[in-house]
């Protein structure tokens, strides 16, 4: 045995690693949520925007400035009654701008090196990454934002384990959103374009679909998601910050390869996945949980490339 | 006689340093079954990939039902009834044969139309009704075929663009999808058809057109062709 983890870890319990999946599910489902804006991305254009975890940063900062109108800082004492309308308008809000942040980036960025190579455009998508870091740092100021908040956190208990409302909230928004994406992809005529692209793009073009449009759709969702995730942590975690991008969208991106890079289901298991592993870990040592997901992105890579729900193979012409 | 649905003129394209038509010019009339045959890499695709703008000439000028095309997107010529059915068919393996077929009515808005245009694509090919339910990367060659040109009819061409229909297929198959050419043609679609099987692309076409190393080598009749000397020898194996 390690000596720093009998140290860390005095009781180590049935319900307490309970308590920590439910924990790991509340911050799976963030993972999940901007793990579809990787997994999106790459299925219709083969490239890894690594600015999309930036969007996520830029979803909760989006919110935190409306949302001080009316939210309250917990010292002042004040408690405004915040209607849920509000809420729902904060998070719609967000995801509007980040939509529009997605889509002007793709115009900006991607779709003048859309036939270039694809070592171009994700070094591109680096650079994209660094410019919103530094540009946050800039605009938004590198000191940490305490987020307004608009519901005391409280223990919800649930059988023998307990969980924040928060994290109540989350997980059931992430699911409702990912089972909507699921259902917009699947079902909708835009859905179906989306998954002609991706299968072969020069053919969706001769059914007639208008490629540019649905690349541009595709980064608009993938951005409404990473927004949600960005207003949900904000909530539960009130404390922004220019670089709170980084890390998370380094996981997430680790989820979608985990559950299948292409995959929207695969993202979401993968978000799961990643979370609960994380959260269990982190029963014994916080130190090492932060490693998992970087030890599960080799093993992934070692032993099942394609991840856990992705076709290897996929028919590309 | 009534004015050209297509017209090409002096049409050039390039692949990077590669010159790959060289002043092709040609002319599809409204009704009209017309083939361009020739060998492999003489241009025939590119050709087609030009009409339907997903290449680019440098000169010359492109005409679609009397409207310049030269810089039209695909997805709008698609709507305006100019439609390709692509070499290798270009199935969507994991969609159903369904989804593929609705696929190609993508451009349109007329759901009662659709679901009638649905159902006469699978009377002109019963086959594609017994498996609409099956996914389209499980049929076989001649019933992949079958379904790039159904659904091509799903968007309502007027003028249809097939590229190698008989490729890879078995002789017996290549028959069936030549018949059904006839039926979509007698159904008042026009079609420029590409085939490297000279034969039987000249038995079920009005006029042709020879394509050698980006250039039109000869033009014609396709009952002419059929015994002209030069192209017996050169694409029918005979002579």
């Amino acid at each position: 045995m390690l000596p720093l983890l009998e140290t860390e870890a005095p009781g180590i319990t049935a319900e307490l690693i309970l308590q920590q999946v439910a924990n790991g599910v509340a911050k799976g489902s963030v993972y999940a949520l901007i793990a579809v804006g990787y997994t999106m991305v790459y299925g219709v254009l083969q490239l890894i925007n690594f600015a999309h975890g930036e969007v996520y940063m830029l979803g909760a900062y989006f919110s935190y400035y409306p949302a001080k109108w009316f939210g309250y800082v917990p010292e002042t004492g004040e408690k405004p009654k915040v209607p849920l309308y509000l809420i729902g308008a904060l998070f719609v809000g967000s995801m509007a701008a980040c939509a529009a942040v997605g889509m002007l980036i793709e115009r900006l960025a991607y779709r003048p090196l859309r036939n270039s190579s694809r070592l171009a455009a994700l070094i591109t998508a680096i650079g994209v990454s660094l410019f919103l870091q530094n540009a946050g740092q800039m605009v938004f100021g590198a000191d940490p934002k305490g987020f307004p908040v608009f519901m005391d956190q409280e223990s919800v208990p649930l059988g023998p384990i307990e969980l924040a409302n928060t994290k109540l909230v989350i997980i059931v928004v992430a699911a409702i959103m990912m089972t909507g994406l699921h259902l917009f992809v699947q079902r909708t005529k835009p859905g179906a374009a989306m998954r002609a692209c991706s299968f072969d793009m020069r053919t969706a073009r001769l059914m007639g679909v208008n490629v540019d449009r649905t690349v541009a759709m595709t980064f608009a969702l993938g951005s409404a998601m990473a927004a949600v995730g960005g207003v949900l942590v904000a909530m539960d975690q009130p404390r922004l910050t220019p670089l709170m991008g980084l890390m998370m969208g380094l996981k997430a991106f680790i989820a979608a390869v985990l559950g299948g890079i292409g995959s929207i289901p695969g993202a979401a298991l993968g978000g799961l996945v990643l979370g609960v592993a994380e959260s269990v870990v982190g029963t014994w040592s916080t130190t090492y949980a932060e490693a998992v997901a970087f030890i599960v992105l080799i093993l992934v890579l070692l032993v099942k490339p394609s991840g856990l729900l992705g076709k290897s193979g996929r028919e590309k012409v | 006689m009534a004015e050209p649905i297509l017209e090409m003129k002096d049409i050039n394209v390039y692949y990077g340093a590669i010159h790959a038509l060289k002043g092709i010019s040609l002319t599809v009339n409204p009704g009209e079954v017309v083939t361009l045959i020739g060998a492999n890499g003489a241009g025939k695709t590119t050709t087609l990939a030009t009409i339907c703008g997903l290449m680019r000439s440098k000169t010359g000028s492109l005409r679609y039902a009397g409207e310049d095309i030269a810089n039209a997107a695909t997805h709008r010529l698609v709507a305006k009834g100019l439609v390709m059915a692509p070499e290798g068919r270009g199935i969507f393996p994991n969609l159903t044969v369904e989804e593929n077929l609705l696929l190609g009515a993508y451009a349109r808005a007329d759901k009662e139309g659709i679901q009638k245009d649905l159902r006469h694509g699978y009377e002109i090919f019963p086959r594609l009704a017994e498996r609409k339910k099956q996914r389209g990367g499980t049929l076989s060659g001649g019933e992949q075929q079958m379904l790039a040109i159904a659904r091509s009819l799903m968007s309502r061409p007027k003028l249809l663009l097939l590229d190698e229909p008989s490729l890879g297929l078995a002789p017996l198959i290549v028959q069936t999808i030549f018949e059904t050419v006839d039926t979509v043609n007698k159904e008042g679609v026009t079609i420029l058809l590409v085939e490297q099987n000279a034969r039987i692309a000249l038995k079920h076409s009005n006029r042709a057109y020879v394509i050698e190393s980006g250039e039109i080598s000869t033009e014609g009749n396709s009952a002419d062709l059929l015994t002209d000397p030069r192209v017996k020898a050169a694409y029918l194996g005979e002579g």
